[in-house]
């Protein structure tokens, strides 16, 4: 084979556009543009033709007329006379809820059976292993309803905990638990509870402080301060303090049974829970095996070299062991959350209202729209994923081992 | 790459299996089915039984038109669809009618640009409470926890009923009956509404039925119509006349018992001559076969028979006819003349 | 020193001791393994007592399980004779009454044995390429599987699959001669892009009904709307996975490729189909695709199900493959140059077949959730197992049966999902033995 070093320059034959290296690369990605251009406006085109072939238009006004259908949870203001457009926020609302909520039950849940299933115990590391595996391999969509049907069977009516009823209230009247959802005491906020809230914000700036204030003593002298008591401490006290000081400037309202349900404090929905509990157990048994696998990963001269150096099993855990694991579970577990928002979806099941079944749902069921909504529906969910997984990244790229 | 060739060659082989032509007529003939759109599942509409057959009120009328059509009432293919995807399947030319609890509005007649072949349930809507709760009229519900299936027109209704009468519910939207009812039978809700001739068909087949009662209120008009897509009049008039003819069958004393016999020969009734095609060319106007109608009720018999058969009295459904009566007894069935 | 010999060790050794109670058998293992610590003590006793009250309250009801019966209630009534009013049973008879719906849809009942045996031909038409061991003239097999199974399916003459299958080989033939007489790769591969096209638009039909006429080898056609069931989950699962290998090979590839186009092209389409639920892109699929193609074009659901599960799961597989062409050792691509092999024999010959291997507990891991996600098409009104255990729960014989059907389904799945994650975890471990 020869090297040939100097590429003739003084004339340019078509043919060159094709087999010259330096062109053909162009070349391909000029034709693949025309191609991709062609198809898309082909797409463009059949979705204009068949658009006006049934006499539609492509419009987003119809966000703005009133829905003319109630949700029952809702985390800002809405009625039945609000828009589509408002009714299609309060689900967006609805999906992020649940998703933040599911992610850190899910990544509680992970950990601890991921942890327990490498226990020596022998009949909690079976139990969870069958955990994991019953979750696994069985469709989220087929626990999401079981698990709804077993709440609702298994948990009291509100009727139940009328006078002579087979039910009670739990921990001294403030909470209630009923096939309805759970009802717990809703905080009341008046005049001075912003400023308990700047008090409270203030104590969590000062706790990260004297963290990074222990650390480095640490580092410097080698002394151990107790950190978490000193925190706990902080979180606590001040808040406390200033609550009497500024006269109760918080009241919590119980709920109370009346009429067919109870009335007043806050409720938690069943389909919520459910939805939130289903997702949680899902996903927690796709974390645990994450988790599992990252703590293997660390090799066990790790943990030799570790109790070698004198350290206790539970710091080894906390200094040597998770740091290193870390690296491994983080980036599977930003798809397991990215998966969690997805399955949100399935909300349906439940009829807990999220995006899907506002937007994607009754709006387009009503108005017809399904173009727009589906579209706003995609581009929904494609916001939220790359939202979320660009943020993972940026924690990712904290956490990943500098290589020097 | 050589499976997505193939996959090319699947689509392509899907695509000259059913490409759409200007009369539905015509690709009904063409394909020897009827593809019929019903719910996936509603007891006495729309279900498949055991030996998978679908069965059902809903199903009745698919058959008719199919008999109607292409003469055998098996020629049907039902396409189960759901609240959702019921009318994108219609409107994409995916079944060639909706028979499926629609109920017949302005907008989606107009809107959504369907064309309603005349009603062959009137339903309202109605609420369920367990006789326990000691409510006797649907306004007493304020601050009731309320079971709705949601993708239909109850859930508009619910939301009017309840804001007309300034009163506050908590609605519970459930993605289908079946769900819906386990719900309201755990106590997760105190009312379960929907259409009154689902909620007695629901009623009918608890273990204890007089532990619940309808109340009294129907808030609303829930004609329940087939329908097929706007702009194609001939076959806008076949499912329409094939509805009109089931009940002017009933009307005229016709069922599949004796529907061959009245067929055999012009009898002294010129309507039922005109009806079963021993007189008149009635058939071929529709560009059908003189005996259409009698293939049609002969599928399922007139529309008392499918409706005892499916949800009458006699069935656990037991619903009474009521509205659905003819409008000689008391009801609003009425067809308009075969002449 | 007299007594020198006096020993003041022992001489003979003492009979070794039983070890202490406490350190032998059951109770040491219980001890060791059970109560090593009182944290350890306490999960052990929560967990017996978990498992407990769940059987105690399960058991009785599974023990009693009613199997016969044409209805809740005819059930409802052998359970008050047999056991006595309320007592707590199943009623399986659902199962028994309709286990066949669950299994095969509306599918003739006579031609139940076609999804059997193409599950069975699919199973073995694999084992070639999950199994390296077994010869290699096996694979022919595996690439006649596809229209075997087609034609199993859905039926009718045997000679529109073979014609169509001629296609492939008229492609393949075209390819090899146009390389070999002009020795252009571009120009082969249009070559084998066209020829099948010009044959199936021309010769197709006549070939088909030729040879349909002289041979009739028929089989009763099956409509996709007849369906459901396991079956439908199946039949979803499998040709999603299939069909999406190449195009998720090319999307690999594309992610990776120098082109500046062609790169961001293949990125956006991953990250656009993964970052929606796939239940978003079914409703596309549903209300959307017809939009999409020539007015008056109109195919059936299960097809255009299949068309976008293939797309959804190819976006999977190609970060999939992805994994696996980012785990090689930089030096297979350098070699790869170094012997001056162009891109595509580079990839063909070098890249891809080590990539693939790696990258196999992966993609059986991308079809276990993609089979599970098949769930997922009951929202659109095709009825797999779940929408049929709506279906079924709407028969008035059936209505308000609930757990019976859902345990049947959920076993179902789970029996074939963990097999499928066990093998995927042999590969796993058989690949990491023979990197070492």
């Amino acid at each position: 084979m020869t090297i040939s070093v100097d590429v003739p320059k003084d004339s340019f034959r078509l043919s060159q556009l094709l087999y010259d290296t330096r062109y053909r690369s162009l070349t391909i990605q000029v034709v693949a543009f025309i191609l991709l251009m062609l198809s898309f406006s082909w797409l463009v085109s059949n979705t204009v033709q068949n658009l006006s072939a049934l006499g539609k238009d492509f419009d987003f006004g119809f966000l703005s007329t009133p829905a003319g259908y109630d949700i029952n949870q809702r985390l800002i203001e809405y009625s039945s006379q609000s828009s589509h457009g408002r009714a299609a926020i309060v689900g967006i609302l609805n999906t992020l809820l649940v998703a933040f909520l599911g992610c850190i039950v899910a990544t509680v849940i992970g950990v601890l059976v991921g942890v327990l299933r490498l226990s020596k115990n022998w009949v909690v590391s079976r139990l969870m292993a069958v955990y994991v595996e019953a979750l696994r391999n069985v469709p989220l969509l087929l626990w999401i309803v079981l698990i709804f049907a077993l709440m609702t069977e298994s948990t009291p009516q509100p009727r139940d905990f009328r006078e002579g009823g087979s039910a009670s209230m739990l921990l001294g009247d403030t909470m209630a638990i009923t096939n309805r959802g759970v009802f717990i005491p809703k905080p009341i906020w008046h005049d001075g509870s912003m400023i308990l809230g700047a008090i409270f914000v203030l104590s969590l700036i000062g706790i990260w402080a004297f963290r990074r204030y222990a650390r480095k003593r640490q580092e410097q002298t080698g002394d151990i301060l107790p950190v978490f008591w000193v925190s706990l401490g902080l979180l606590i006290v001040p808040v406390t303090l200033f609550y009497f000081v500024l006269g109760h400037p918080v009241t919590l309202e119980y709920p109370e049974l009346g009429g067919f349900n109870f009335q007043g404090g806050l409720q938690i929905r069943n389909s919520l829970i459910a939805l939130w509990f289903a997702l949680s157990l899902y996903t927690g048994a796709f974390i645990a095996e994450i988790v599992r696998a990252g703590i293997l990963a660390v090799s066990k001269g790790q943990t030799e070299a570790a109790f070698a150096l004198g350290l206790r099993p539970n710091r080894t855990m906390n200094l040597v062991i998770l740091p290193q694991a870390m690296r491994v579970i983080i980036p599977p577990l930003i798809s397991q959350f990215l998966n969690l928002t997805k399955n949100s979806s399935l909300a349906i099941a439940v009829g807990y209202m999220d995006v899907r079944a506002t937007l994607g749902g009754i709006t387009i069921n009503q108005t017809g729209r399904e173009l727009e909504g589906m579209l706003l529906l995609g581009l929904f969910y494609l916001t939220a994923s790359l939202m979320i997984s660009s943020v993972m990244n940026i924690y990712n790229n904290r956490m990943k081992l500098k290589e020097r | 790459m050589k499976k997505t060739i193939f996959l090319g060659a699947l689509t392509v082989a899907g695509l000259a299996a059913t490409a759409a032509s200007a009369s539905t007529l015509d690709d009904v003939l063409a394909r020897g089915k009827l593809n019929c759109g019903v719910s996936t599942g509603l007891a006495g509409f729309a279900a498949p039984d055991a030996n998978g057959v679908w069965q059902g009120f809903d199903v009745d009328m698919c058959r008719a038109v199919a008999a109607a059509v292409l003469g055998d009432p098996m020629a049907v293919e039902f396409v189960p669809t759901t609240g959702q995807t019921r009318f994108t399947a219609l409107a994409s030319g995916e079944v060639d009618m909706l028979a499926r609890n629609t109920t017949w509005t302005f907008s989606r007649d107009v809107d959504l640009k369907f064309e309603f072949a005349g009603t062959n349930y009137y339903d309202g809507q109605g609420f369920m409470v367990p006789t326990s709760l000691g409510v006797s009229s649907a306004k007493d519900l304020d601050g009731a926890t309320v079971c709705i299936q949601t993708g239909t027109t109850t859930e508009l209704n619910l939301a009017d009923f309840f804001r007309s009468n300034n009163i506050s519910y908590e609605p519970v939207p459930i993605e289908t009956n079946a769900e819906a009812l386990q719900q309201y039978n755990a106590g997760a809700c105190d009312a379960y509404t929907t259409d009154a001739s689902g909620l007695a068909a629901s009623r009918a087949t608890f273990e204890n039925p007089a532990d619940h009662i309808i109340l009294p209120e129907i808030i609303s008009k829930e004609p329940l119509a087939p329908l097929v897509r706007h702009g194609d009049n001939q076959w806008g008039d076949i499912v329409r006349w094939t509805l009109n003819a089931l009940i002017t069958a009933e009307e005229l004393g016709v069922t599949s018992a004796n529907v061959a016999e009245h067929a055999a020969a012009a009898g002294d009734n010129p309507e039922v001559n005109r009806l079963l095609g021993t007189e008149g060319e009635l058939g071929a106007m529709l560009g059908l076969s003189a005996d259409w109608a009698v293939k049609a009720i002969a599928a399922g018999g007139n529309y008392g028979e499918s409706f005892e058969r499916n949800i009458g009295s006699s069935t656990p459904i037991g619903l009474a006819r009521g509205l659905n009566a003819l409008w000689t007894n008391g009801g609003l069935l009425y067809s308009p003349p075969f002449r | 020193m007299t007594n020198a010999n006096l020993s003041y060790v022992r001489e003979e050794m003492l009979a070794p001791q039983d070890p202490p109670l406490g350190q032998t058998g059951v109770i040491r293992w219980l001890r060791e393994n059970l109560f090593s610590s009182w944290l350890n003590a306490i999960l052990t006793i929560l967990s017996v007592w978990f498992v407990w009250t769940v059987v105690s309250h399960l058991f009785p009801w599974f023990y009693n399980s009613i199997w016969s019966g044409g209805s809740l209630n005819e059930c409802r009534e052998i359970r008050d004779a047999t056991l006595g009013e309320g007592a707590s049973a199943a009623c399986f008879a659902v199962i028994s009454d309709r286990w066949q719906q669950l299994l095969f849809g509306f599918y003739p009942s006579d031609g139940y044995w076609r999804p059997i045996l193409a599950l069975f031909l699919f199973l073995g038409s694999i084992m070639p390429v999950l199994f390296a061991a077994l010869p290699r003239k096996l694979l022919l097999g595996t690439a006649a599987a596809p229209f075997v199974l087609v034609w199993l399916l859905w039926g009718g003459s045997i000679w529109v699959a073979v014609s169509v299958a001629l296609g492939f080989v008229a492609g393949f033939i075209a390819y090899r001669v146009v390389s070999s007489s002009i020795g252009s790769s571009l120009l082969a591969i249009l070559a084998a892009i066209a020829a099948p096209i010009l044959y199936w638009s021309v010769l197709h039909g006549p070939v088909s009904g030729a040879f349909s006429g002289i041979i009739p080898i028929e089989l009763p056609k099956v409509q996709s709307k007849e369906f459901g069931g396991f079956t439908l989950s199946v039949i979803i699962g499998i040709a999603g996975i299939v069909l999406s290998l190449p195009l998720g090979i090319l999307l690999a590839l594309g992610r990776q490729s120098n082109l500046f186009l062609i790169k961001y092209v293949s990125v956006g389409f991953i990250e656009v189909i993964r970052g929606v639920p796939l239940i978003a892109w079914l409703f596309t699929a549903s209300l959307l695709l017809n939009y999409f193609l020539p007015p008056g074009t109109n195919f059936d659901l299960m097809l255009r199900v299949i068309i976008m599960v293939t797309l959804f799961s190819a976006a999977y597989i190609a970060e999939v493959i992805r994994g696996g062409l980012a785990a090689l050792p930089r030096g297979q691509y350098e070699a790869a140059d170094a012997l001056g092999l162009d891109y595509w024999l580079s990839m063909r010959l070098i890249i891809l077949p080590q990539a693939l291997k790696i990258s196999i507990p992966g993609i059986v891991n991308t079809f276990i959730g993609l089979f599970k996600d098949t769930t997922l098409v009951v929202f659109i009104g095709l009825l797999d197992p779940i929408g049929l255990a709506g279906a079924i729960r709407a028969s008035t014989d059936w209505q308000g049966i609930y757990w019976e059907l859902f345990i049947f389904i959920g076993l179902m799945f789970f029996i074939f999902c963990y097999s499928m994650g066990r093998y995927s975890l042999y590969l796993e471990k058989k690949l990491q033995r023979e990197h070492r």
